[in-house]
């Protein structure tokens, strides 16, 4: 039995998340008695196929065309679908990162096999495995469990495997070619641009305050606003505040938005979804107000007030104000 | 020009969720429910399309009678007719069967551009429209903020979301399907006028055992078991009230963290 690891790549470095699924799938082949092998598609990417390769592998099956130097989700899956018909693997995990989300359902379809996305974990159970993932806003958890025939797809949540545990070894460099001459291709890349760029920059605050959906409408921003001011700190936003065009784009911390790492990070009416996490959880001291015991916010945070921040932030604004003189 | 919105009806953000007697969902009853979050915004994008090209709106969902609700919104808002595949037991539990069935439905429509969701607010899988796509032949684009349709061309141009504030333009020929991320532009609200004219607006139901397709070949997954996380509680939670709990905040922050 055979597990495979897709190793994605960008700007000739290998994706941090996929490292992370390559350690997951390590520890998994290690369970199961499997052999893991690691696969990279694209162009040119030898030097990183190496890299992988002094990792505790099998193998690294290396699929170089010219048709993959750039994601195509009509060539990538073509090229995946061939060497999944033709090895058979039990599994093949991936990260659950943006160019997956856009790939992976287009391969389960395409090979008709079933596919379990965003997982944060997996159980081994007899000889077969169930995967763990997050439901209805990030509230429940779910054991998932594949019932058609191999391969699975597993795509993994960005973050849910510490590659500390990444074992060295060292494997061979196999290549592998696929035929992608009938592909035709339908979409067309145009520009790529980093929007946030050379506004709002947050990387570099060392206080900020930040809130979420619980602020409910802008007219309510003031209180946060005052609570910034009396501390000197930067105003950010989980997604939805600035969906809502509460406030800009480039105060958006997350996957989707910017990280930061200051020396506080108060979190206000923010539920601490995986997403908004990401890009915050680095903070040296968190504070989490929240009115709901059970967010998820709170896992994460250093101090936590369960509380409604209508009362609390205030509160907080007045006694800092008075501490100052 | 036509478009299609695939809006799924999901319990409500605000309602509080208790596990089921099997355990493997979330109970039913005392819920109340919504649209999607991510599909009231793409239902807000093609109602906006429609306005700048022409054309017609339709809602189409999978579901039980209640998910009624829901198209009625839509079409409160102005989409102008809407599909409700029934399911009332529901039985599909899979993206691959409902992607399948919804596949189904459309091949007896004429579309330029079907939208769903990026992800679902309840099972949240982020299949549903690339496997639509699939099914159809159609290509696609996901997790989309912003589209620009060329009628002549017969193409779309989508801005892809990446990862931390980077984007991609990709330009598709139509039909295609796109996935659609919040926020793509600010959802309007039904007027009066909207609420009246949705009640005498086409909602045609469609019973699942009227489609002729074929489930029994695809992919199955099963959920076993859903639980509330094990909080593993890492914050220290200060307690009292507002004043004495902020009083303590300062000090702690001041002192034992030293971050003021
Ligand atoms: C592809 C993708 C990318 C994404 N990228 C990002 C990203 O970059 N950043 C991001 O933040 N999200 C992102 N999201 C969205 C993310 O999944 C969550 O939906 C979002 O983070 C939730 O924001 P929130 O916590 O403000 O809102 P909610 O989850 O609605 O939480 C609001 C919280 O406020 C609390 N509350 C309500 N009233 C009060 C009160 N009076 N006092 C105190 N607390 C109160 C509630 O208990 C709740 O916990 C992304 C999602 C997807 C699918
Ligand atoms: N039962 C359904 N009826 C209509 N659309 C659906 C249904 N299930 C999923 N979708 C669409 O597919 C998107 C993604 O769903 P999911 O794959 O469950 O995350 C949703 O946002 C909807 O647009």
């Amino acid at each position: 039995m055979k597990i495979y690891v897709l190793i994605d790549h960008g700007n000739g470095e290998i994706r941090v998340p996929s490292l992370e699924s390559l350690t997951l799938g390590q520890r998994m082949a290690e369970e199961a008695g499997c052999s893991l092998h690691a696969l990279l598609l694209g162009h040119k990417i030898q030097p990183l196929a190496e890299r992988i390769a002094s990792q505790k592998v099998e193998s690294v099956l290396l699929v170089e065309d010219q048709k993959l130097a750039d994601y195509d989700p009509d060539v990538y899956c073509q090229a995946l679908s061939q060497i999944l018909t033709e090895d058979q693997p039990y599994l093949l995990l991936m990260a659950h990162i943006y160019q997956n989300i856009d790939l992976a359902p287009k391969l389960a379809a395409v090979i008709s096999k079933g596919l379990v996305t965003d997982c944060i974990g997996y159980r081994k159970e007899a000889d077969s495995f169930i995967f763990v993932r997050q439901m209805f806003r990030n509230r429940l958890n779910a054991e998932v469990q594949i019932r058609s025939e191999h391969p699975w797809i597993v795509t993994m949540q960005v973050g849910a495997t510490s590659v500390d545990d990444l074992t060295e070894g060292s494997a061979q460099v196999v290549e592998r070619s696929v035929d992608l001459s009938a592909v035709e291709l339908r979409r067309k890349p145009l520009e790529a641009f980093e929007a946030t760029k050379g506004k709002v920059d947050l990387s570099q605050a060392e206080l900020i305050v930040a809130v979420g959906r619980g602020i409910k409408k802008a007219e309510n921003l003031k209180i946060i606003e005052e609570l910034a001011e009396v501390l000197g700190a930067e105003i950010a936003a989980s997604r939805p505040v600035v969906d809502s065009e509460w406030l800009t784009r480039d105060r958006q911390i997350g996957s989707s938005g910017q990280t930061v790492t200051p020396r506080l990070y108060v979190a206000c009416g923010i539920s601490g979804a995986i997403q908004h996490i990401v890009g915050m959880k680095n903070s040296d001291c968190i504070v989490a107000i929240n009115t709901d015991p059970n967010a998820p916010i709170f896992n994460i945070a250093t101090y936590g007030i369960v509380g409604d921040l209508f009362e609390i932030v205030p509160a907080l604004t007045k006694k800092l104000q008075e501490a100052k003189g | 020009m036509k478009l299609v919105t695939c809006l799924k009806e999901v319990p409500a953000r605000d309602t509080r969720y208790e596990i089921n007697a099997q355990g493997t969902g979330i109970r039913d009853s005392d819920l109340t429910f919504e649209i999607s979050e991510c599909d009231e915004y793409s239902l807000e994008e093609s109602l906006r399309l429609r306005e700048k090209h022409g054309g017609e709106v339709i809602i189409l969902t999978l579901g039980p009678q209640r998910a009624e609700k829901s198209i009625r919104k839509g079409l409160a808002m102005g989409a102008d007719r809407g599909i409700l595949v029934k399911d009332e037991e529901g039985k599909l539990t899979t993206p691959h069967a409902v992607a399948k069935v919804l596949a189904e439905v459309l091949k007896q429509e004429e579309y330029d551009l079907i939208l769903t969701g990026t992800q679902s607010d309840d099972w949240s899988y982020a299949q549903t429209g690339v496997l639509l796509a699939e099914f159809l032949g159609l290509p696609h684009a996901t997790i989309v903020m912003e589209i620009g349709v060329d009628p002549a061309q017969k193409t779309v141009k989508a801005l892809r979301e990446m990862e931390s504030g980077w984007f991609q333009r990709v330009e598709l020929p139509m039909p295609a399907v796109l996935t659609i991320q919040a926020g793509i532009s600010q959802i309007r609200y039904a007027s009066l006028k909207g609420i009246m004219q949705a009640k005498k607006k086409e909602l045609r139901n469609i019973e699942l055992s009227e489609l002729k397709v074929d489930l029994s070949s695809l992919p199955e997954i099963e959920v076993l078991k859903v639980y509330f996380p094990e909080a593993e509680k890492k914050a220290e939670i200060l307690q009292g009230a507002p004043e004495t709990v902020v009083e303590e905040l300062v000090e702690r922050l001041r002192k034992e963290a030293k971050v003021l």
